[in-house]
């Protein structure tokens, strides 16, 4: 097998033995019905994810989509208490600003040679400082057109429900894999990952194709607040702290290198999936520590950092015996 | 009919960077389905000349006709739409994405908006037939060896550009099997009438593939010839910088000859690296060591300074046996190294001249013992005086130092060791003249007061002025050594092709 999907094979027979193993133990796992809520559930996350991994693939970290999430959220919340505009154009205004947000790191880390690292760091106490400007308080959001969107669902056989937002986030991550597979703006980003002096010889974009990356993974934080906003019904600027570490762990669960070039978006989804069946199983099991699921993940984190490194020292080797 | 026949002509190309100049009015010609060999030392300014072309570098001076017509590239996309394509030593392919990524990014084959892959890997396999290459395009980059990863930069060279193809160094890596299966790709080109450049330091390739040669040396041209009418000598001779005039080693028996040997080394050698010599050294004497480049000069420095550890023989000075395992060692038997790139192993740019050369003596101290902030400025007072070197004070960050004026900086960083072995390595590599005489006068001044010194230098001229002694070297191995009145440029010169024509027969 081409070495290259290891890590995604790997992740794939991690997630079906994972739910082997629930299923063997609480039957009722296998059902519709905790296949929708896990979908719903990771909603916000796995939209983020998505954005995660292109900025991860290009060899670069966005910290601040937590943060940005955050701002949608509060941002939605105060402007439906605030006007009476349609809750559809607060929306394309949030996205125009998260995505904007993006696209202005992604020209300073371009521009101005800075780490995506501290760039990102600092977009991210901006955004969560921005939102605190917004409002302190946890605002609730009862426009009836959201009790409308989170009532809209399509129904599974055997009762589970994927609802608009978990419908979304697939949607989110069939476009993603279109993007990084089937066009030369996903071409450009594994080259990036490759190596940006590399890429740049050979005639990469490297400027349009960063900004590009960074205003993605900002138009889908973006999403994600939305989503978010839409899943509690509020906006809170204390909410979704750290949510871009959990993203990375999905990305690097789901088998994408940390130092960029090589992975799927494929594989963010199961590295979400994962990650929501942990939880999952907390919650059927009742008495552990939802902390459990931190730790798990933690030992997932490191058992694929050490597979990556060993894929990356056999190819290595064999590529010297070839 | 030189229009027709010249695809690429440089005129009068001129590069300056701070401190140096690194072309000075080149001229050079390619023609239509043609190898031309691009030779000289490091530093001589061949691949400044290739970025020029590429434009990886903006020149400051001349003409650039590609095809009849002027050409300005601002960068090597530019070139390369210009049909100048430019194949490096480093593959400059990813390695993470498939051989026909690799192919055709940036222009990948597209149907309804999206990539057509089936037809950009159907492509890329009928492309790399035409290189007798039936490899998986689907497979990454990483997964194939070097020699085929640089057959496919050359297919994508070729197949963006077609124009004019530069190959530098691609043979670095390469064994004789996949250098002989690139040399057949490379004549297939050629009488496809592509102009190809051909830069390497194995001159065996040279008289192998190419049909002209020109040889730069120090920024400046040395000349244009025919492979044909070049005898191996005198191609030798026009690298290194002779005119073959007969010297007169009238002064060299004086030079520290007949003092008593101080530091003796046997059988010292490490494999794959140098092979071991033998290597006696007096007192207040210069051994200057000779080679083309890739000959184990710089190996040899390295080997004697610890940097790299002999795996045989031994060293000894005065009777007393050397621990050379590593340069602090080294550093502890009161040795001391120049390195050839002073900017990547020697100067540390960010700090300040009395830094830089209080530097090893602290070194040699350990970090438990400083030297006091009152004893640096006066050891930087003394070398900068001493030494003439040119800085406005000794705080002053040493990058911003012209390249003589660093090299200087180095030195006085040794000698406030009190070195009993210094080695130098390309002392005078990219330097002004001015500095140039001064270095040597020093060298002299060195000697004379009773230091042992190793120089290794590609200027045989200086080589001779300075050495008592000179060691030839070829192919990572000591080969001839030349005492008293054969130490001429002369004798240097055909000692290195005397020895690369043994090694060919």
């Amino acid at each position: 097998m081409n070495p290259r999907y290891l890590p995604l094979t790997a992740t794939i027979a991690i997630f079906l033995i994972a739910y082997a193993v629930c299923i063997a133990q609480y039957p009722n796992m296998l059902s519709t019905r905790v296949i929708g809520n896990l979908l719903t559930d990771n909603a916000f996350l796995g939209i983020a994810a998505v954005g995660m991994t292109f900025v991860i693939l290009s060899g670069g970290i966005d910290l601040s989509i937590g943060a940005v999430i955050a701002f949608t959220g509060v941002f939605l919340a105060v402007l439906l208490q605030a006007t009476s505009i349609h809750p559809l154009v607060a929306f394309v205004l949030a996205l125009a600003i998260t995505t904007a947000f993006g696209a202005l790191m992604g020209a300073i880390i371009h521009h101005l040679e800075m780490p995506p690292f501290i760039v990102t760091l600092a977009g991210m106490f901006l955004a969560r400082g921005m939102a605190f400007v917004l409002s302190i308080d946890s605002i609730p959001i009862k426009h009836p057109f959201y009790a409308t969107l989170k009532s809209a669902y399509y129904k599974l056989p055997g009762g589970g429900r994927i609802t608009l937002i978990g419908g979304l986030m697939l949607l989110v991550f069939a476009l993603g894999i279109l993007i990084a597979h089937r066009t030369r703006f996903g071409a450009n980003v594994y080259a990036l990952g490759g190596g940006t002096a590399t890429a740049r010889l050979m005639g990469v974009p490297i400027g349009g194709t960063t900004i590009g990356i960074y205003a993605l993974s900002g138009f889908l934080a973006g999403l994600s607040g939305i989503v978010f906003s839409l899943y509690t019904s509020a906006g809170y600027s204390l909410a979704t702290v750290g949510v871009e570490l959990d993203a990375i762990a999905a990305v690097v669960i789901g088998g994408t290198l940390l130092t960029g070039g090589s992975g799927f978006i494929a594989g963010t989804l199961v590295g979400i999936l994962i990650q929501g069946l942990i939880q999952t199983y907390i919650t059927f099991d009742g008495s552990l520590s939802s902390w459990w699921t931190k730790i798990l993940i933690g030992l997932l984190l490191f058992a694929f950092i050490l597979l990556q490194k060993g894929l990356i020292h056999v190819t290595d080797r064999r590529r010297r015996h070839a | 009919m030189q229009a027709s026949t010249s695809i690429l002509s440089a005129t009068a190309i001129d590069k300056i960077f701070p401190g140096a100049r690194a072309l000075d009015g080149v001229d050079f010609s390619l023609h239509r389905g043609e190898v031309h060999a691009l030779l000289g030392e490091n530093g001589a300014g061949k691949s400044t000349l290739v970025k020029c072309l590429t434009g990886a570098y903006r020149r400051d001076g001349g003409r650039i006709l590609l095809d009849g017509a002027d050409v300005d590239p601002q960068s090597t996309l530019e070139a390369q739409n210009l049909g100048i394509g430019t194949v490096y030593q480093e593959v400059n392919l990813l390695p993470n994405l498939t051989v026909a990524e690799n192919l055709f990014l940036g222009r990948q084959p597209k149907r309804f908006g999206f990539i057509d892959s089936r037809d950009m890997n159907r492509r890329a396999k009928a492309l790399l037939a035409e290189y007798d290459l039936d490899i998986d395009v689907t497979a990454e980059l990483a997964a194939y060896s070097v020699a085929v990863q640089q057959v496919i930069a050359i297919a994508r060279a070729v197949d963006l550009s077609g124009k004019v193809l530069i190959l530098d160094e691609p043979t670095a890596s390469l064994d004789a099997h996949e250098v002989a299966m690139l040399f057949r790709i490379v004549r297939r080109l050629k009488a496809r009438g592509l102009g190809i450049i051909f830069i390497t330091h194995f001159l065996e390739q040279v008289y192998d593939i190419s049909d002209r040669i020109t040889v730069l040396r120090n920024g400046k041209l040395v000349g244009t010839r025919a492979t044909a009418d070049l005898p191996r000598r005198d191609l030798i001779a026009m690298m290194l910088g002779r005119e073959l005039v007969q010297e007169v080693a009238a002064e060299h028996g004086a030079k520290g000859e007949g003092g008593e040997v101080r530091f003796r080394f046997r059988n010292f050698g490490r494999k794959g690296h140098i092979q071991a010599f033998d290597l006696d050294v007096r007192r207040g004497e210069v051994v200057g060591i000779a080679g083309l480049l890739g000959s184990g000069r710089t190996e040899t420095a390295e080997i004697l300074f610890g940097a790299e550890r002999a795996d045989s023989g031994t060293a000894e000075a005065d009777g007393r046996t050397l621990d050379l395992s590593s340069p602090r060692s080294a550093i502890r038997e009161k040795f001391g190294f120049c390195p050839e790139d002073r900017k990547v192993d020697g100067i540390i740019g960010d700090l300040s001249v009395r830094e830089n050369i209080a530097l090893a003596l602290q070194a040699r101290r350990g970090w438990a013992r400083p030297i006091s902030r009152s004893e640096q400025d006066r050891l930087a007072d003394d070398y900068i005086k001493a030494l003439d070197i040119r800085t406005s004070d000794r705080e002053k960050p040493i990058r911003l130092l012209s390249g003589g004026n660093q090299q200087k900086a180095i030195l006085a960083r040794w000698l406030a060791t009190n070195p009993d072995f210094l080695i130098l390595d390309e002392p005078t590599r990219g330097i002004d003249v001015g500095a140039h005489a001064e270095i040597i006068r020093l060298i002299e001044e060195l000697c004379g007061k009773g230091m042992s010194l190793i120089v290794i230098s590609s200027e045989l001229e200086e080589l001779v002025a300075y050495s008592s002694r000179v060691i030839v070297l070829r192919d990572r191995a000591h080969v001839a050594e030349l005492v008293g009145n054969q130490v001429t440029t002369d004798g240097i010169v055909e000692a290195i092709a005397a020895s690369a024509g043994k090694a060919d027969a």
